[in-house]
């Protein structure tokens, strides 16, 4: 039976560069109250922060909603398009569509769904051209203690 | 080595106010692509990065680094400072080469067990 269910979502703007990654940071900062296990927090901040990152980058803003329960760590990623026309290329480790002015910034290495697929146990992603981009991703709590 | 004792050299600056120079640097951690840094950064380390926008911040939060080190005289964005002085981030500027930055703290933690 669950007995636990926390729930807090977190608006992410598009490029705004200067606020981007504070949901991931506010997240860590929850998780590590609950006193979650480190390693644990870590993957979730890694798969977090790549989401919240796309988002702002490719993205015309969107939300990400932060669900725990007894079993399990959520992320759930909704953005409002302009959506992936290629998923099976997007996928793939170092493809990127960032501009040069983002690569610059050190963005757009195509390591973003590489990094949320490695540290979630589980990971989906729906998209369509024109529409949003949702991803989901589950952390077990169980098999992530140190 | 802790922050503060690499600030004891001549050739660093601290950027931040309000920073934690009390926490030890376990590592150096070399790289300007931040989803690479995200993957492979350990924590408490000393990210050395020519990158100086205010995402960095975010980064080096996530990952519990120790500090970043902006090298080569690179300047820092005024909104980079004000948010890692937030998060009592250490943001160190230096005139010297990432190789020298590493050869320091390597010289000082070769001989301590982490």
């Amino acid at each position: 039976m669950i007995i636990n269910i926390h729930k807090t979502s977190y608006e992410v703007a598009s490029r705004d560069f200067i606020r981007s990654g504070d949901a991931s940071k506010s997240i860590k900062k929850t998780l590590n109250q609950m006193g979650f296990a480190s390693q644990l927090v870590r993957k979730v901040c890694i798969a977090t922060y790549e989401a919240e990152m796309n988002i702002a980058i490719h993205s015309h803003g969107g939300e990400i909603i932060l669900i725990v329960d007894d079993y399990t760590i959520a992320i759930q990623i909704i953005d409002r398009g302009p959506g992936i026309a290629n998923i099976e290329q997007a996928m793939k480790a170092g493809y990127s569509t960032a501009t040069n002015e983002m690569i610059e910034m050190g963005f757009g290495a195509g390591m973003g769904f590489y990094n949320m697929q490695k540290c979630a146990n589980v990971f989906k992603l729906e998209s369509k051209k024109n529409e949003g981009t949702k991803i989901d991703m589950i952390f077990y709590i169980e098999c992530n203690e140190d | 080595m802790k922050v503060k004792e690499l600030l004891l050299n001549k050739n660093f600056t601290l950027l931040t106010k309000n920073s934690d120079t009390e926490i030890q640097i376990n590592d150096v951690y070399i790289c300007d692509l931040l989803s690479w840094v995200m993957s492979h950064a350990g924590n408490q380390c000393a990210w050395i990065t020519v990158q100086t926008h205010t995402n960095i911040v975010a980064v080096a939060v996530l990952l519990d680094m120790a500090c970043i080190i902006i090298p080569e005289g690179i300047g820092v964005e005024e909104s980079t400072l004000k948010k890692a002085s937030e998060e009592n981030l250490p943001i160190l500027s230096t005139n010297l080469s990432t190789y020298e930055i590493a050869s320091i703290i390597y010289e000082s933690n070769k001989n301590v067990t982490k």
